[in-house]
């Protein structure tokens, strides 16, 4: 039998406000970062605006596609993949229908020893950009609703619930924070990406919250700092052994996945990190910080 | 019959149904590209059953466009309006020759097109977009044009000028142009001055069809009226021999022949310098019949098939790596015991295909990252059951009681934890536009069917190992 961890036995609960405190200090890095500083880079797909991907026949430089397309007033953002000759040029707000057919007859006649293909071309209007950001935080705040209602019905206590989506807007914020100071683009699939991380995440977290209620039956006498400290080192291999799992098809997605996917599974690997570590040392350490400010009492 | 004699009944039944449906999907894709086109001309069977990819993944367009409410006739609201734009923009699509188009309303006011494996995104755009509102009208025949232009001369202005931005005659021109007439731009060059209605429009047409032939052999769509359409045709050229009248296409004059005879056949032909493929496409709107409203594009997203093949092939790669790696993991990690989790993953993977060519589903790259994400996760219930055996083992139970129990009371963690996954992955489906709903679909019944793989299917091939054997040591 091979084993990550032998019977552990370590004190999260006595230890949470230092936890606490590490995951205060990610959350003000993030709401720095997201208020003051870098802002979120938010794609086309919510901005609006027009995104031309093309595939050169050799390589290009950057400078040479800027240039022919400043020349003719067309202001860029531009991002290319060097192993596959591609390149992707967005315009963000103020452009129409018509700027990505423009962008290909430019580049045509000004770059003409080095043909292009055409891989995609997105145009998304501001109305449907505003659309989107609707759906999407409307998507968001009614999964956490849904989530709290479930685990409220099935714990039995509202606590629980509330601790859970702490723990899981905990990591969807951190990652966002982390996509804006790395400055990172905030597109639709990284959404996608978000929900799936508030979905994984509360998973995790209800497989400890599982093993309290079971340990609150099984061992009436102790107390509340022993129960989530038992259980939480109880499913500790689990936790780690899943994380695992988890993180390694991502990597697998992540390098091999091809550049589509690319940012959907750097949001994910980086939430799994987050998620394991909050399942581990916040959701929990939560619940018991709740208890005893509800008690008042210091022998939970 | 016993309850595990039926588990395995639906064991085989499940295996080798997923087999059944996917067997389409995986011929399909065994087809030379040849072969796999002719089909979808011929509408074969096979089309209907097999697993789709998505535009993302063969290259296609997705647009959402939106009607223009204020250009509505009086008499229709705008969700008449939509339903018919709806029926016109299917017509156009059918006539292009598109195999399993996508269109349906969205919203309010929306309309959202997907044709996938399409070779030349812009003519399909233009042929959807266009509102192909055809009208005859007469041209005015007493110079005011001519009085209109020298005036825009003597102010310095163009002729496109005389309107201000509300589409409205500006003051210093009004005085020119007789009652019920507007101006119209031409295709060509120049503008017209015709009447402000029209005399006959495309609501009377039978037919549409492009030819070659003419005075210079160019193209032209040749057009038939139905019997109400020939007789009022006849009666306005009757009227007005020796007058041009405009053909109008979407407020743009085509061409304005002179009326040489009484036209009572109801054939009438559009010229106006086109290339066979305007000509063609002209024929297919015109057929198809008129937008009840202009539409606008709001969201446009072409993907060529280049990048659709790129994608493929990397996320097969990805998946297959992704799998190699979990497998061997659990192999490691929990040798023979993870050897059968790894079995209930791998006959997950399948019938989750299955599911989805049965459902006809549509795999897009999102898609993908779900079956991998899939793989991932599927395994958790395995885990958190296998976790559970080891601690019933050491604290001293017997491998078959350590067994039970451990499915036992892993159970509630593992529903509890997928169904509130369950939760976040159907508002993702709410939410999801095109290739995120796939992700919610394949993440959904990846989860749902894990179920039953990690939970059941795994159980019992344990039971049916112990049964009848002692068994003292498990390996795990």
């Amino acid at each position: 039998m091979i084993q990550l961890f032998k019977k552990t036995n370590f004190d999260f609960v006595g230890k949470r406000k230092s936890f606490f405190a590490v995951s205060s200090i990610l959350i003000l890095i993030s709401i720095f970062s997201i208020f003051f500083h870098k802002g979120l880079n938010f794609g086309i797909d919510f901005t609006g605006g027009t995104l031309v991907q093309l595939k050169f026949n050799q390589l290009i430089s950057l400078g040479d596609i800027r240039s022919a397309l400043l020349k003719n007033g067309i202001n860029c953002e531009l991002q290319d993949f060097p192993q596959q000759h591609s390149v992707i040029i967005r315009i963000k707000k103020g452009t129409d229908e018509g700027i990505a057919k423009k962008i290909q007859q430019i580049l045509s006649t000004e770059i003409q020893n080095n043909p292009f293909e055409l891989e995609r071309t997105e145009y998304v209007g501001p109305t449907i950009g505003k659309h989107l950001i609707n759906q999407a935080f409307f998507a968001l705040f009614w999964s956490f609703v849904g989530i709290i209602v479930y685990v409220a019905f099935r714990f039995k206590s509202g606590i629980w619930g509330v601790a859970g989506v702490v723990a899981l807007i905990h990591d969807v914020f951190i990652t966002i924070g982390l996509f804006s100071v790395i400055n990172k683009e905030i597109s639709i699939t990284v959404i996608a990406a978000l929900l799936t991380l508030a979905g994984y995440s509360i998973n995790d977290t209800i497989v400890i919250f599982d093993r309290m209620r079971e340990n609150i039956r099984l061992y009436r006498k102790e107390t509340l700092y022993q129960l989530i400290n038992r259980s939480v080192n109880e499913t500790l291999s689990r936790t780690i052994i899943t994380s695992l799992t988890v993180f390694l098809v991502l990597l697998s997605l992540f390098f091999l996945g091809g550049e589509v996917i690319h940012d959907f599974s750097l949001a994910l690997l980086f939430g799994i990190v987050i998620g394991s570590y909050s399942t581990i040392f916040v959701a929990a350490p939560i619940v018991y910080e709740w208890e005893i400010k509800k008690t008042g009492s210091r022998k939970l | 019959m016993s309850i595990k004699k039926f588990k395995w009944i639906l064991f085989w039944v499940v295996l080798l149904g997923a087999i059944y449906f996917l067997w389409p999907t995986f011929f399909w894709y065994q087809m030379s590209p040849k072969d796999r086109l002719k089909a979808q001309q011929t509408r074969e069977k096979i089309v209907g059953k097999i697993l789709n990819l998505g535009l993302d993944l063969q290259g296609g367009i997705h647009l959402v466009l939106e009607i223009d409410e204020t250009k509505l006739g009086k008499d229709m609201n705008v969700s008449d309006a939509l339903n018919r734009a709806i029926e016109i923009i299917r017509n156009r699509v059918d006539q292009f020759g598109v195999s399993e188009p996508f269109i349906a309303k969205q919203g309010e006011k929306w309309i959202v097109v997907q044709l996938p494996g399409i070779k030349d995104p812009q003519t399909a755009i233009d042929l959807i977009g266009k509102t192909a509102l055809l009208e005859f009208r007469l041209v005015e025949n007493t110079g005011a044009i001519e009085k209109v232009a020298t005036k825009a001369r003597e102010l310095g202005v163009q002729l496109k000028d005389i309107y201000d931005e509300n589409h409205q005659i500006k003051k210093e021109f009004a005085e020119f142009i007789p009652k019920d007439y507007e101006v119209l731009p031409g295709k060509e060059e120049g503008y017209f001055l015709v009447t402000a209605t029209a005399q006959v429009t495309g609501a009377y047409l039978t037919d549409a069809k492009m030819k070659i032939g003419g005075q210079y052999n160019m193209p032209y769509v040749g057009i038939d009226f139905n019997r109400d359409g020939a007789k009022l045709f006849a009666s306005v050229t009757e009227a007005n021999i020796e007058r041009r009248l405009a053909i109008v296409l979407d407020s743009v004059v085509q061409s304005a022949p002179v009326i040489r005879t009484r036209i009572p056949d109801g054939h009438a032909i559009i010229e106006g310098n086109f290339t066979a493929e305007e000509a063609s496409g002209l024929a297919i709107v015109l057929r198809a019949g008129a937008l009840p409203a202009p539409v606008r594009i709001i969201e446009n997203r072409t993907v060529g098939p280049s990048l659709g093949r790129d994608s493929v092939k990397a996320g097969f790669v990805a998946c297959l790596v992704g799998l190699l790696l979990v497998v061997s993991y659990m192999i490691f990690y929990y040798r023979f015991s993870g050897l059968i989790a790894d079995a209930a993953l791998l006959l997950n993977m399948l019938i989750l295909l299955g599911l989805m060519s049965l459902f006809h589903a549509t795999l897009t790259m999102p898609g993908i990252a779900g079956i991998i994400l899939t793989i991932g996760m599927a395994v958790d219930a395995n885990v958190l059951i296998l976790e559970r055996v080891r601690e019933e083992l050491r604290n001293g139970k017997t491998v078959r009681v350590a067994i039970d129990l451990g499915y036992e009371k892993a159970f509630s963690a593992i529903l509890d934890a997928n169904v509130t996954t369950l939760i976040a992955a159907a508002f993702l489906f709410q939410f999801g536009t095109g290739p995120v709903k796939g992700f919610a679909v394949t993440l959904t019944l990846g989860i749902i069917v894990s179920m039953y793989t990690a939970i059941v299917v795994t159980h019992q091939i344990y039971d049916s190992w112990l049964a009848g054997r002692q068994i003292e040591q498990l390996s795990i």
